[in-house]
């Protein structure tokens, strides 16, 4: 490497703009930091050498002066920005409401859309936020922030370690703040040192040449937060594994008990009751806004359920159940055991648990010959009845509907609207009679059959949709995050403020700098040069060049 | 005290803090003509300030009786967010006002508050009990956090402004006048909007219209003659007009009939009252507010803008976002959902941080960073309207 000696005898490293030790400017590589053009010297990375801007030879190096780059930088997040704005045009595949015709997105974004909702879906548009050029750009985004964050800190670490309090009068000369004095008092300069020292500034003197700084901790912070956000997008990527991350969702009706699924059969949860509460609409508070809205506004979704945990371990053998928790299930109250969380997350009123049949003659007197009871959500495949009549379940269609081609259907899985296709054997004999009966139906196929069913009762009961969770990332981005906002707030709430004195013959030069709020160094150097005579600095910026 | 005796007063206490808001702005104003407020000795913007802070404080009432009377924060409506962002852009203009003393700065940054409060109103005012979702102390400052930052941001909106009216050159048409006077002009459609409701809000207009929303029937009713009917409605009330044509059916969201009129209803009388105060000024709008911020320094305006964004960005960004996961993984089970508010947080958060690194940079400082300001509020003003008027998803409340 080339090393750069100083005149005031700091070597520097390769590509040093201003001079370590005292920010002589380094004749050559003035156009580095843009400083030959302008009068005022650039003083973001104080002018260390930083490797993208010192070697650009191989690929290696081209690649990292690439991604170092703030400009580059800049244009990721602002694709990242536009991309995101380009998917929140239409609702996402996961948000294609419930009640849509179709909710198949082939069909959906065309049906509602249009032409351009076709070619939202043809571009993919419609899963954008987890395609892969989306995940690229913010990958992207990760590796520019840490080539960025290594290019600039080692060396900026290094300069503001071995910074002297004495500076090259050019260097001072050329900072954005600068007053020069001909003739001050004797003790003007220790006047200034003590006021600055009353502000909680640090002042080094070496033989008379001052520099007060404070907040140079400040300057770590865009570096602090960086290393957050790689912890984000580290912990984003985790949470791509399974590990590291388990996703279930369970229906469970009233009075049901169910293995957890993920939980390997070692954890069992019951739902005792489904409530489902609504405001009061005669509130004193807020009847007026439940009026306007003109229906029921919900007040509360709750499960109350039961935890157990298996505890014998005998294959085949029943488990014992041990009770671990009994807890409501709200939402915003998710209930937690083991590494388990679980979520309200949805409901369903109004299912049918079971539902009883009478079978009576065609043209008797209405008196049931026989009766039985399916339990809907798991029925059997015969009904034997005392009487001797014999009722086999045909076909059974939990959530029934008459689809397009005018075929009976199941909607869904969930005893919603029960339909059945029944074979009715009278006593003693072989041939059936074929019944379809439903809610509100009942069909006799044939026409001529002597037997018919109704319905005769019926419960009902509430299903409760619960999510399952481990999520092990989770700490990963309280982390990321806690340290992007202390980071973020170190950077922002302080700031490092150098002002240098250099005493000439009989006066003095004064100059200062801050990275960001100019306002306030002005007014501790207004403080601290009141009745001395030295000069107010001067801000020397030229705006909009 | 009973629950309406506390909303009468929280209302009237809105009301004051209207009229002290628009008091102070006139006391702002005068600090322009005074030479001597660039020396902080100017007693109008003593006046000001203190008005000012009055105001603040009255709408601080408005909030704490609100908030006694429903029992959570008043922050779970669209009126009552809106209503708080005018206030959190007050309190950030108080505590910058007291860093900086440029009264000036009173002059916007008062009337962008009260627009946003005169906004608010056209959204349902009544008290709104919580649906279960929102039933969450963590949403409550996950709001509060948001608006308190975007306040924050909204001045470096007003300085970036003031920068534009008083640096641009207006001796000459430019693709930057016109771009400035695009941005007067808008100011000028939020007037429209406030002159047009209160108008027919004193008058007592009403329509109401039957329509059907998601296979439900439902009614909708419009204090503004309906230019835009609701797609598919029908008039009910007699006498009323009728509306010219219908809203578009891709619009969702609740009433949004009813809120694109409104848009029709400002855009038309904001351009009215736009070219009149052409006809009278015979000039650009911008050309001719630009004598009078002779005295403000740029150099000024410009750190206010940066400086505005560097303590608004973290609060924004605890609010908008991590707040904001912390609810929506107790709600909703993922901190991250990709819903369109979400989203547009995230737009936001990027597009300030860009600011920042292109801050870093020379040749930015000045006139781009102001344009950059204005941009960065016209995002937020894009999530606060069309977001919730258009995007329907979680966050569109009731
Ligand atoms: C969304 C992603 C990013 C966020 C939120 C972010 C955030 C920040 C913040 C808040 C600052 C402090 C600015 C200031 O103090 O004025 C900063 C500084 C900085 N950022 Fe980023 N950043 C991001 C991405 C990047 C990328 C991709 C690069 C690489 C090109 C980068 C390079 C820098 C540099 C060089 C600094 C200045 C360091 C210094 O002043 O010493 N950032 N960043």
């Amino acid at each position: 490497m080339n090393k750069i000696k100083c005149e005031c005898g700091h070597v520097n490293p390769e590509g040093t703009v201003l001079c370590e030790a005292c920010g002589k400017p380094i004749e050559g590589n003035q156009h580095i930091d843009g400083n030959d053009e302008k009068k005022l010297l650039n003083m973001r990375y104080e002018g260390s050498a930083r490797r993208s801007q010192t070697y650009n030879k191989s690929i290696i190096d081209k690649t990292w002066g690439f991604f170092s780059s703030v400009k580059v930088g800049v244009w990721l997040i602002v694709l990242a920005l536009i991309a995101s704005a380009l998917g929140s045009i239409l609702p996402q595949e996961m948000y294609i409401p419930a009640d849509a015709p179709s909710r198949d997105p082939a069909i959906f974004y065309e049906e509602r859309y249009g032409v351009f909702g076709l070619i939202f879906y043809q571009l993919g548009f419609h899963n954008l936020y987890s395609s892969w050029w989306y995940m690229l750009l913010i990958a992207l985004i990760g590796v520019s922030l840490v080539i960025c964050s290594i290019d600039r800190f080692v060396p900026l670490y290094k300069a503001l370690k071995k910074q002297k309090a004495k500076r090259h009068s050019t260097f001072l000369r050329r900072q954005r703040l600068f007053s020069e004095t001909e003739s001050i008092n004797e003790n003007d300069l220790d006047t200034v040192k003590e006021r600055l020292k009353k502000q909680r500034y640090k002042v080094r003197d070496e033989d008379g040449h001052i520099l007060a700084e404070k907040g140079r901790f400040s300057r770590w912070g865009p570096y602090v937060n960086h290393i957050g956000l790689i912890i984000i997008l580290l912990a984003a990527i985790l949470r791509m594994t399974p590990i590291m991350y388990l996703d279930e969702y369970i229906w469970i009706r009233e009075g049901e008990q169910l293995v957890i699924p993920g939980t390997e059969g070692q954890f069992y949860i019951e739902n005792e009751q489904f409530l489902l509460e609504n405001h009061d609409p005669n509130d004193e508070v807020f009847g007026e806004a439940i009026e306007m809205e003109g229906e029921m506004i919900a007040s509360n979704y709750q499960t109350d359920l039961i935890i157990y945990e298996a505890k014998n371990d005998v294959a085949g053998a029943d488990p014992d159940l041990e009770k671990i928790v009994e807890d409501e299930l709200r939402m915003n109250h998710p209930v937690k055991f083991d590494r388990y969380t679980l979520y309200q997350s949805g409901y369903q009123l109004n299912e049918f648990s079971n539902m009883s049949f009478d079978i009576v003659e065609e043209d008797g007197d209405g008196e049931a010959l026989g009766t039985f009871t399916v339990d809907l959500s798991s029925p059997e495949t015969s009904y034997e009845l005392d009487s001797g009549f014999q009722v086999e379940v045909s076909q059974y269609f939990p959530d029934f509907y008459m689809d397009e081609d005018g075929n009976p259907a199941s909607e869904t899985n969930f005893p919603r609207n029960p339909g059945f296709v029944f074979l009715v054997y009278p006593p003693e004999s072989d041939t059936a009679e074929v019944s379809f009966i439903g809610i509100g139906r009942n069909i006799d196929a044939t026409g001529d059959n002597n037997y018919s069913l109704s319905i005769n009762d019926f419960d009902m009961r509430a299903a409760s949709g619960i999510t399952v969770r481990v999520d092990y990332t989770l700490p990963f981005f309280g982390l990321g995050a806690a340290i992007f906002m202390i980071g973020v707030i170190q950077g922002m709430y302080w700031q490092h403020r150098r002002i240098w004195l250099r005493p000439t013959s009989d006066g003095v030069m004064l100059a200062a700098h801050t990275n960001k709020n100019w306002h306030g160094v002005q007014k501790d150097i207004e403080k601290a040069i009141d009745g001395t005579k030295i000069n107010m600095v001067e801000d020397q910026q030229e705006l909009d060049e | 005290m009973s629950t309406s005796m506390l909303l009468d007063i929280s209302n009237a206490m809105l009301f004051t803090a209207f009229i002290l808001y628009l008091i102070a702005t006139f006391f702002f104003g005068a600090t322009i003509r005074d030479k001597r407020s660039k020396h902080k000795k100017g007693i109008a913007g003593k006046i000001g300030i203190t008005i000012t802070i009055i105001g603040f404080l009255a709408q601080l009432v408005y909030f704490i009786t609100r908030w006694m009377a429903s029992g959570h924060a008043p922050v779970s409506n669209l009126f009552e967010f809106t209503t708080f962002l005018g206030m959190s852009i007050v309190l950030a203009f108080i505590i910058i006002y007291f860093i900086y003393k440029t009264g000036v700065l009173g002059l916007f940054a008062l009337p962008v508050a009260m627009i946003i409060i005169a906004y608010a109103s056209i959204f349902p005012t009544e008290v709104s009990p919580l649906v279960p979702s929102l039933q969450s102390y963590w949403l409550q400052i996950h709001v509060i956090t948001v608006s308190l930052g975007q306040g924050i941001l909204a001045i470096s909106f007003v300085a970036g402004l003031i920068y534009l009216i008083r640096q641009i050159d207006q001796t000459v048409r430019s693709k930057r006048t016109t771009w400035l006077e695009i941005v007067l002009f808008t100011i000028f459609l939020f007037i429209g909007f406030i002159v047009s409701t209160s108008i027919f809000n004193f008058m007592d207009y009403e329509a109401t219209f039957e329509y059907t929303e998601q296979n439900a029937l439902t009614t909708t009713e419009y204090h503004l003659p309906a230019i835009a009917g609701p797609a598919g409605g029908e008039l009910m009330t007699e006498g009323a007009m009728e509306p010219w044509f219908e809203a578009p059916g891709w619009m969702q969201g609740e009433d949004a009939g009813r809120k694109f009129n409104t848009v029709i209803w400002s855009f038309l009388t904001g351009t009215l009252i736009y070219l009149l105060a052409r006809l009278v000024l015979r000039k650009r709008i911008g050309k001719a507010m630009q004598p009078l911020l002779k005295n403000v320094k740029p150099d000024l305006l410009d750190e206010i803008n940066y400086r505005s964004v560097t303590i608004g960005f973290p609060v924004f960004t605890l609010g908008g976002l991590i707040f904001a996961s912390i609810w929506a993984q107790i709600a909703w089970d993922r901190f991250w959902g990709w819903d369109p508010k979400e989203v547009w947080a995230l737009i936001t958060w990027f597009f300030y941080a860009a600011y920042l690194h292109l801050r870093l940079s020379r040749g930015w400082h000045g006139e781009k960073s102001a344009w950059l300001a204005v941009g960065g509020f016209a995002i937020i003003l894009f999530n606060l309207i069309v977001v919730n008027l258009v995007f329907a998803g979680l966050h569109s409340y009731a």
